[in-house]
């Protein structure tokens, strides 16, 4: 059955902001299939995300969205997930935003194992500023801050989210809507840090520099870096050298998830007769407790301004 | 009833969020200001409320701006550098306009300066330090029972006017222990933002209507859900991004306005021994107790000089300092720093009567003795008040 996708939009902010040839609707469109079919809420979800032509997706669905700024986007999510730990928290971010300047956040948020879903729209290079490159654009490609090409290695962020930690740990392709919505399904089903890493085209700001400005061009000369993870058990060290396998890469269904583990901490707390845990309830005991006179407060606060005490507005 | 401590003033802020209504925490260990959260990781589990401590400075800034924005009271804490990496937060909390607390235990500076000594230099950057045209509320408490009053004040002004609120305090108070009272949160009064009387689907969270609109929680006590959007662009109604120029001047004064229309509500000061006074000293937070003792002393002598004592910094009293200058001889403004609240002192007193400064950023608190012969000897440069002997238990500088 096909999917009613106003259902998700926020239909008013139509058109998308997005240049022709983006893979940030591709992505969009797989991630709210995946949410259909999990049947949830919109009232149950809350998604985050910080500066770059990905981010703009929070203006466009209909949840509790969150538009922050440049790379914070996963402590903000934190801080949601924490207070609300019964709800749904995504990110949607690109790669410059979640991993380049966010990469700290990305790292413990991973350690933390806590349940955010992050997909990251992986094209390559700062598409919202002009196309400079970034911490994933391959050596020798150029961007307008290379001319000559990148100097830089580039960062697997899959391995990297591993190991940090992640519990959850996929690579999708926008030229591969079908398997994606598979990954990003997994990974909002998984209890626990999912990171999907997307690997996606900008035409405009990545591909006319690389001679790529065709975006089905784009799309194949992506591919030819992927790999499946089946064909990769295949192939030897050499051969996947410079390849990014595709797939679930990772799932760890023991570790704790961190609101869970924050959980038990306070059942425990809660629980036990340690002194903190009865200072918090308040049951020290009765000596604890003073009555204090007006007088004896004023000792304490001898000053000629108001105070937030009803009794004694000013002592 | 509430209940009788001995704390300093880092557990005081810590224990008067927590009557406040704090609900969530972030922060990240800094000097002279971890005593807050390790107050706190004791006591809010035991009350189910969730304690973090992040990676990063920013990240836990950032933190506290995800759960506000989501409809719970937080607080974060910090010192001199790690306020610096938290401005950029700090203005995102000003532009989607969500409620937070954000406290700075000033240390001295700059850089990393000196980790466990008090100053009072943030204060301009308490203002000014995140970019672009905001407004800010910052408050001075001069000890720990005031910490706890003015942390209290702080979360209702952070509620009421959907505004970041910056509480200064000082390496020194924040170490100093003393005999304070705990209310219990029946004795006092809290305010908490003001949930709208719309249904969802007609919800603004920038509507033009008000000077302060409605936050609504994402989810409601009441079971409702209210989905919209925030933006730390500049935005209309809606929260999503526009670039409209009218809209743009108009948000930007509106959050202007709401604080400026507010005064009465945000504004607090005292007066000491201000009715006949010719001079005036202006000092704040724990420089303010020095200058208690420092005029208690001229006043015996005859000497006619009182204090002005603002506990809100920002935005700064201009009409009781203006009132002050039409009736003073001269002003004089005593503080941990090189010369920045007496900056605004003198763009408000405008040249009317003399402005002097008592600043030492020695990385020890200004004493009595040398704001008693300032008020003596207005025109002298105050000198570090210490004895050669006193300097050298601090070792180096050979």
């Amino acid at each position: 059955m096909a999917v009613d996708y106003t259902k998700y939009l926020r239909m008013d902010k139509m058109p998308l902001y997005w240049c022709p040839g983006c893979g940030d609707g591709i992505v969009l469109k797989c991630y709210l299939e995946a949410i259909d079919e999990l049947g949830w809420s919109k009232d149950d979800c809350a998604m985050v995300s910080g500066i770059g032509c990905a981010a703009r997706v929070t203006g466009y669905v209909d949840f509790h969205t969150l538009h922050t700024i440049h790379g914070r986007a996963i402590a903000v999510a934190a801080g949601i997930k924490m207070s609300h730990p019964d709800k749904h928290v995504f990110v949607f971010g690109g790669d410059g935003d979640l991993v380049h300047i966010g990469g700290n956040h990305l790292v413990h948020a991973c350690r933390r194992n806590i349940d955010v879903t992050v997909v990251l729209i992986n094209n390559w290079i700062y598409g919202m500023t002009g196309g400079q490159h970034s911490c994933t654009t391959p050596p020798g490609a150029k961007a307008s801050t290379a001319p000559r090409g990148s100097y830089e290695p580039t960062i697997d962020v899959c391995h990297m989210a591993i190991g940090a930690g992640a519990g959850y740990v996929a690579r999708g392709f926008a030229g591969d809507p079908t398997r994606l919505k598979k990954l990003i399904k997994e990974g909002l089903e998984y209890k626990g840090f999912a990171l999907i890493d997307v690997f996606s085209p900008c035409p405009i700001n990545f591909g006319r520099r690389n001679r790529l400005g065709d975006p089905a061009k784009l799309l194949e000369h992506m591919k030819s870096f992927l790999v499946s993870s089946a064909k990769a058990k295949r192939m030897n060290e050499d051969e996947l050298k410079g390849k990014f396998i595709t797939g679930v890469l990772h799932k760890d269904t023991e570790k704790p998830e961190l609101t869970a583990a924050y959980k038990d901490l306070i059942e425990k707390a809660q629980a036990s007769d340690e002194y903190w845990a009865k200072y918090a309830k308040g049951t020290l005991t009765e000596d604890d407790k003073y009555k204090i006179t007006g007088e004896e407060l004023k000792k304490l606060y001898p000053y000629d301004v108001e105070t937030p005490l009803k009794e004694w507005k000013k002592l | 009833m509430g209940r009788i401590a001995f704390l300093n003033a880092n557990a005081a802020v810590a224990e008067a969020a927590l009557v406040a209504g704090l609900g969530f925490y972030a922060g990240y260990p800094i000097t002279p200001s971890s005593e807050v959260p390790e107050r706190l990781s004791k006591i809010m589990p035991e009350k189910g409320l969730p304690f973090m401590m992040m990676e990063d400075e920013i990240a836990s800034i950032n933190a506290c701006v995800g759960a506000t924005s989501s409809g719970v009271k937080a607080m974060t804490c910090t010192s001199g550098p790690g306020f610096s990496l938290k401005q950029e937060a700090l203005g995102m909390a000003c532009m989607l306009e969500v409620p937070l607390v954000v406290v700075n235990v000033m240390r001295g500076g700059p850089s990393t300066g000196l980790p466990t000594r008090p100053s009072q230099q943030d204060v301009m950057q308490a203002r000014w330090g995140t970019h672009g045209d905001h407004p800010i509320i910052a408050l001075s408490p001069c000890n720990a029972q005031e910490a706890i009053f003015e942390t209290i004040r702080a979360f209702n002004l952070a509620e009421k006017f959907r505004q970041p609120v910056v509480l200064l305090t000082d390496g020194s108070l924040s170490h100093l222990h003393t005999k304070v009272y705990i209310p219990d949160p029946e004795e006092v009064e809290i305010v908490d933002r003001t949930q709208p009387d719309i249904d969802p689907d007609n919800y603004y969270p920038y509507d033009y209507n008000y000077e302060v609109p409605p936050l609504a929680k994402w989810w409601a006590d009441d079971g409702k859900s209210y989905r919209y959007h925030l933006s730390s662009l500049i935005h209309d109604k809606t929260g999503f991004p526009t670039v409209n120029p009218k809209y743009t001047q108009w948000l930007l004064e509106r959050m202007y306005k709401k604080i400026s229309d507010n005064l009465d509500e945000i504004l607090k000061y005292e007066y000491y021994k201000m009715d006949d006074a010719e001079t005036c000293i202006v000092a704040y937070g724990s420089t303010a107790e020095a200058a208690r003792v420092a005029i208690d002393q001229a006043r015996e002598e005859g000497v006619k000089v009182g204090m002005f004592r603002p506990l809100t910094l920002w935005p700064s009293p201009e009409e009781q300092i203006k009132d002050i200058a039409s009736k003073v001889k001269n002003v004089i403004v005593a503080e941990m720093n090189l010369g920045q609240y007496l900056l605004e002192v003198e763009r408000v007193v405008g040249g009317k009567v003399p402005v002097y400064g008592v600043n030492q950023a020695a990385g020890v608190l200004i004493r009595p003795s040398q704001i008693y012969d300032k008020i003596k000897n207005p025109s002298k440069r105050a000198e570090i008040g210490l004895t050669d002997e006193e300097l050298k238990r601090f070792g180096g500088g050979e």
